[in-house]
Order: structure tokens, then sequence, then C-alpha cells
């Protein structure tokens, strides 16, 4: 048995709607993330799939403890980080890093990529004494392949994969074991995000770190992950192995997610089994009763409007589906035709 | 003064018949660290009912082109340098600002790459569509809101009539997507500039909203420059595809071809870095070095630092983008050598 890092259970963030300037009246909540438990295991690579809005940051910034949930737990090697404070917090706070999404505002404009990377070391004296600082800034340059002799430039004198490369190593200072990656690449062009994806998994196989790979790129998240979860408006409804997410899928969502992949080859565009949804992701101010994804399932019955699909292993299914009828379907697998 | 000859382009300046035509465009950006040569000579063409995707790396002047296409460019900083951009043969950067604010909207709209800033926030969505029918068509207020209503409803927003007065924070990404087509279409263009339409949306948004733009565009006979990263859609809708690198067109080519069998080392390196759904577990290849500084692009083939198959005539001449074969042009000195391989 591989040890569980970390732990969410029943996780649940609201965000207060307010109306009025002067005397705020709450109207009603953002259910952003909305009852989520999972565990990610030392070593692994979870990936965090589904649309924008469903919750993948909110659920990204409870775990790093920059917010707190508005109910249930995360639990960092069995202790809940909501509980932990003084020396135990700066603990976690070093076990645990993030990498944001947009590498062209999270990262300070008028700081040199030196004191970036090194500013962790300042909240954390006791990882490197001050003597030394300088000389582990250019290892970690190194390390995500940048010039070691460029720590005194500015991030504006860095494009957008260098900057990306900037956040991991600046993530990597404390040697943490966890990183949480929210859209690492999104912003990156094929290229470059090729990059950013081969310096992940070999800074893993190197260091043993555990990801929480958050993504809308399916293909992305494939290429990185052990483990796959979907999210759609707040709620898992799909937690599996790569295989199991990728190859037999029995949620819809995931089904119709999958089957909307745009495949990089012209030769097969007209034979593909898109499934095609109609109407829009509800608001997550007031989502659907039963099954949030009912609106636009095709196989939505009156019992999906009644009863909320638990997350769990059904008959004919070897993986947690939130779906009354998961089933596996047949999904033209137009990838592997090529 | 072309070092440049492309198909449908014979620098002559003569009307060619072409819907849209970039012909040797050049842009540059005038800072206070230095000049940037941000577009480089430019050319590319769309017709009416095709699409064009133009694809390239991130600050290879996608944007910027389209920008000067609809007479939008930042200016100062940004400087047209030379070149022409003719619409229906006539060169839209010799017309008068009048003139080129009728084609705007009519003649040639575009969708930004950010809806939700091209969205005006202190007015709701319906009235901002129902604008341009007031000011463009003369149309009564009345009129104009019931024909705003019909684009919402024509782009597939429920509920049409309830969300016309709804602001823009109120939608959805992919809703304010289809607003700003809705925005764009109003008054049925020839030409619609999308650029990136679809990045940060799920794919199942990205799916409707791509085949809503399929079904106008077939309904209309209008010509599309789609501006993208993504090779999956490009493979999905394209006709034809331009490829960028440091301001200039590399290739462009018919999109079969262009999946089949790339013309330029670049176009090669694109499509080798893509993660593959069935290639998991490997290291993905990508193309080494970083984009050229455009304040000080290298001397040659502007690709010859991160080229694998770059000599030394590379970096001494700038290779022309050429014809070669039948449906296809590549600025590469060894483009011949590349599609005749096996
Ligand atoms: N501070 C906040 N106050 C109110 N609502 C918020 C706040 N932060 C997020 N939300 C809302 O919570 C929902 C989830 O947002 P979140 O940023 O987690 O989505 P996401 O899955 O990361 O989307 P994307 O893929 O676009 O980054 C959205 O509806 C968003 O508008
Ligand atoms: N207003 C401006 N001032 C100075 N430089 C600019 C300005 N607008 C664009 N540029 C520069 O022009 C170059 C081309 O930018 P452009 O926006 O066309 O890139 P793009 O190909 O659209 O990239 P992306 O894929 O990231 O959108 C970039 O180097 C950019 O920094
Ligand atoms: S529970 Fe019902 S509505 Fe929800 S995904 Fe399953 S079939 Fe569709
Ligand atoms: S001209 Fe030379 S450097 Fe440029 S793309 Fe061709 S082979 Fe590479
Ligand atoms: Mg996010
Ligand atoms: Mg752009």
């Amino acid at each position: 048995m591989t040890e569980n890092i970390i732990e969410v259970r029943d996780l649940v963030k609201h965000y207060p709607v307010t109306r009025g300037i002067v005397f705020k009246k709450t109207i009603g909540q953002v259910k952003a993330v909305d009852g989520v438990s999972f565990e990610l295991k030392a070593g692994e690579t979870l990936g965090v799939v589904g649309e924008s809005g469903c919750g993948k940051s909110t659920l990204a910034r409870v775990l790093m403890n920059l917010e707190r949930p508005t109910a249930g737990q995360v639990l960092y090697k069995g202790q809940d980080i909501s509980k932990l404070s003084g020396g135990a917090l700066r603990r976690l706070r070093r076990q645990i890093q993030l990498v944001m999404q947009d590498p062209y505002t999270s990262l300070n404009p008028r700081m040199t990529v030196g004191d970036l990377i090194g500013e962790p070391f300042e909240i954390h004296p006791d990882v490197a004494p001050r003597g030394s600082r300088r000389s582990k800034v250019k290892e970690l340059l190194d390390l995500v392949g940048l010039n070691p002799e460029h720590i005194n430039r500015y991030p504006h004198q860095f494009s957008g994969g260098q900057r990306q490369r900037i956040g991991i190593a600046r993530a990597l200072a404390l040697r943490p074991e966890v990183i949480v990656c929210d859209e690492p690449v999104s912003a990156l062009d094929v290229s470059i995000q090729a990059q950013v994806m081969n310096l992940l998994e070999k800074l893993q196989a190197e260091f043993g770190l555990s990801y929480v790979f958050i993504a809308h790129d399916l293909s992305v998240v494939r290429h990185l992950s052990d483990r796959v979860a979907v999210m759609y408006l707040g709620k898992m409804v799909e937690i599996g192995t790569e295989d199991e997410i990728y190859e037999r899928p029995t949620h819809p969502y995931t089904q119709a997610l999958l089957s909307a992949v745009p495949v990089p080859d012209p030769t097969l565009r007209d034979n593909k089994a898109i499934i095609r949804l109609t109407g829009d992701v509800p608001s997550p101010v007031s989502p659907p009763s039963g099954c949030r994804f009912r609106t636009r399932c095709w196989k939505a019955q009156d019992i999906c409007a009644q009863e909320v699909p638990l997350l769990q292993i059904r008959r004919g299914s070897d993986h947690p589906s939130a779906c009354h009828f998961a089933e596996k379907r047949e999904i033209v697998a137009t990838h592997e035709a090529a | 003064m072309s070092e440049q000859s492309a198909p449908g382009a014979d620098g002559s300046g003569r009307p060619s018949g072409r819907l849209l035509e970039v012909d040797d465009l050049r842009v540059e950006f005038r800072t206070r660290d230095g000049v940037a040569k941000v577009i480089n000579g430019v050319t590319y063409h769309v017709d009416a009912g095709e699409t064009l995707a133009v694809l390239g790396e991130s600050g290879s002047g996608k944007s910027v082109t389209a920008q000067t296409i609809m007479g939008i460019l930042d200016t100062p900083p940004g400087f047209v340098t030379g070149g022409q951009v003719r619409f229906h043969g006539k060169d839209m950067l010799a017309m008068s600002a009048e003139q080129r604010r009728r084609i705007r909207g009519e003649g040639i709209a575009m969708i930004f790459q950010d809806s939700l800033s091209a969205l005006n926030p202190v007015f709701t969505v319906g009235f901002q569509i129902a604008e341009q029918f007031r000011i463009r068509r003369g149309m009564s207020r009345a009129d104009a809101k019931k024909r705003a209503i019909e684009m919402l409803d024509q782009v597939k927003i429920p509920n049409a009539k309830g969300r016309y007065s709804n602001y823009p924070h109120q939608f959805s990404g992919g809703m304010r997507q289809r607003a700003m087509i809705a925005m764009s279409l109003a008054l049925d263009p020839e030409v619609l500039i999308a650029d990136e339409p679809t990045t940060a949306l799920d794919v199942t948004v990205q799916a409707q909203i791509m085949d809503l733009l399929g079904e106008l565009q077939r309904e209309r006979q209008m010509g599309m420059i789609l501006i993208t990263h993504d090779l999956g859609v490009v493979a999905d809708v394209a006709d034809r595809i331009a490829v960028m690198y440091a301001g200039r067109i590399v290739e462009e080519a018919d999109v079969y071809d262009l999946y089949a069998k790339p013309a330029h080392p670049y176009t090669l390196g694109l499509l080798n870095s893509i993660p593959r759904m069935d290639e998991k577990g490997q290291e993905l290849r990508t193309i080494k070095g970083l984009p050229p500084n455009l304040m000080n692009i290298p001397p040659g083939c502007p690709f010859n630092p991160r080229c694998p198959m770059a000599q030394p005539v590379c970096r001494e001449k700038l290779p022309p983008l050429l014809q070669v074969g039948r449906s296809r042009a590549s600025a590469c000195h060894f483009a011949e050598e590349l599609v005749n391989r096996d």
C-alpha cells in the first residue's frame, strides 16, 4: 500500500453573492466546490479536468490552505490542515507548493529572478543559510533549464515558457513533497508546453514528487497523470486510473468530453462520433437539483432530477462514477485510428 | 522591395478577385527599449466561404496582423511600414478613416481573444448588439432590440429574450463567447477574423461554438480567418493553413498536405510536439531554444538557431516564401527535400 499524502473529505467551498455597496446583503452562494473527496498517493500524479468555472482553481486554493473550506477537510499525512498553526503550518507550507495558471501575472515584475526564486528561503531560513542562497538559486535555475547567469534579470525579459519555469523553480526551492499545478501549460503554445511537461516528468522521477495537475486539455492530462478526476459544476463526477477514465469512462459528461477532443489529423474530421451536448453550463449559484449534469445529459430520467447520484463503483464498472445510469459506451477511439 | 511571392499574390498590386488579401505587410513597434520588427512581410488571403487557419508561436504576430487588417493597431507604438491589406482589391491602408470604419463590422468583423474584456462591462449584452443596428442601420430602438434578440437566438443562447438585459459578467465563458460571435456577425460581415475564439473553454463548449461558426459560415458564404494554437481544432475546420514565425509566413498549405507532410522544419517541430492521447509516457519532442528577440532577429533564416536541419547557407540567406508543389509554399532553403522525403 502506498501511503496517502493528501486526503480530501467532503470538501465544500461556497462564496457569498452580495448585493448593495454600503449595506452588503448576501443573496446567494456560489457553490464553487460542493462535496469533493479523493486522495493523493506519494509519487503519483492526479489529473483534474473539467470545464471553465467548475471549481478547479478553488480546489487548488483550498488544498494550499490559502482559503478555508466552508465544510469538509483536507488531511495532510492524516492531519487536518485547517487546524494547523505556528511551526506546523509553516512546515506544511513548505511541503505543498503551487504553480499558477498564468505565467504573465503570477510573478512580481519588480523582483529579479534571483529574488523571486530565493524568496521562499527568506520565509524558511532553515532550508538554506543566507550565505548559500545565491548558489542554491543558481542550482535551481540550472535544474529547470534556465541559464544561471540570468539570475539578475526581471520576469519581462523572459518568454512565457521561461516564466513558467521560473514559477516551477520557485515551487521547488523548498524541496516540497507535493506540487499543485493549476493549468501550468494552458497559456503556452504546443512546442513550449512540451518542454514544460517534459521538465515536470523529469523532476518527478528525480525527487519523487506528487502532483495535482489541473488542466482542461485532456491529452495533456493523459500524458502526465496516473489517475484522473473529472469535475462538473463543483462536483467530482468520475475518478479512476488514466486507463479507466480514457478507455472505459462511464459518466456521460466524461464520455462527451472525450468524444469532443479535437484530433490533430484532418483525415479523421468526418468520421468522428462527437457527442453533441446542448444547452449551457448552469450557474453555480443555483445548480440543477439531483444530478447537476441533467440539463445537458441525453440519458436523463426523472430520478436524475430527484436524487443526487453518489460517486461510487456501480455494477459492471471498475471505478467510481456519479451517474445513476453509469455504463461503458463505445467511444470511437479516433486517436488510435491514426 | 518584396522578396516574397506566394500563391495568390503577384506583388503587382493588381486586383486579383480575392476577397481579402494581406500583401507583404510590415509592422514595427517603436518602444523605449528599441524597435521591435513584429510583422516582416506577411502575405495571406481568404476567399468567400473559406477558412484560413493562422498558426504560430506566441508572439509571432498573429494578432497584430489581425489588428492591422481591422485598422485597430495600437499606434503609437505600432506603425505599418509597408505592404497592403486589400479588401475586394482595394488597399484599406490607403483609405480614409471614414471609409475604413464603414468596412468594419459589415465588411470585416473580428472576435477577440478575450471576450470578457472585449464586451463593455457597464452595458447589457443585448444593448451592445442593438446599438450596432441603431447606429449602422438606422433602426428604431424597438426594431434594433428585436434584431438583437434574434441574433442572440441564432447563436443559441437559451432564453435570448430574457438574457437580452444581462450584463457580460452574468454570462458564463461559453455564453460570452457566443455573445461576441452574435455581435461580430450582427452586420453580416463578408470576412470574420476569429482570434482564439475557444481558448479556455472546455471541449464540449468548444465543439458547440465551432459547429455554430461553421454553420453560420456556410449559410452566409463568409470567409474566415481562424487564429489558434490548437492543432486539433485546425485539423477539424481549416481549408488552408498559414504558419507564422517571427512575423513571417513560413509555410502556407492545404490542411491535408500540411498535416501529412509539412514543408517547413518549424511546422514539423510544431506537429511533433503535440501530446497525443495514444502516446502516453514517452518524452515529448520539442522545438529546442526560444522564440527570437524581435528587436534583434537573427540574420539569414530567423529559425536557424533552433532548426535541426540548418546549414551554413541558413545563417546568410533569408529564404523567400516560394511555391513547392501545387498547393503550398514554404520559406525554407530545403523545402523540396522536406517534401520529397519518405
Ligand atoms: N472569490 C470568489 N468569489 C466569488 N465567486 C468565486 C470566487 N472565486 C471563484 N468563484 C466562482 O467559483 C466558480 C469556480 O471558479 P474556479 O476559478 O475554481 O473555476 P476553474 O475550474 O478554475 O475555472 P477555469 O478553468 O476557468 O480556471 C466560478 O463560478 C467562479 O466564478
Ligand atoms: N501594443 C504593443 N506594444 C508593444 N509591442 C507589442 C504590442 N502589441 C504586440 N506587441 C508585440 O508584438 C509581437 C506580436 O504580438 P501578437 O499579439 O501579434 O502575437 P500572437 O502571435 O498573437 O501571440 P499569442 O499567440 O500569444 O496571442 C509580440 O512580440 C508582442 O510583444
Ligand atoms: S445521473 Fe442522470 S442526468 Fe446525471 S449523468 Fe447520469 S443519466 Fe445523466
Ligand atoms: S532555411 Fe535553414 S534554418 Fe531555415 S528552416 Fe530551412 S533548413 Fe531550417
Ligand atoms: Mg482555474
Ligand atoms: Mg494573439
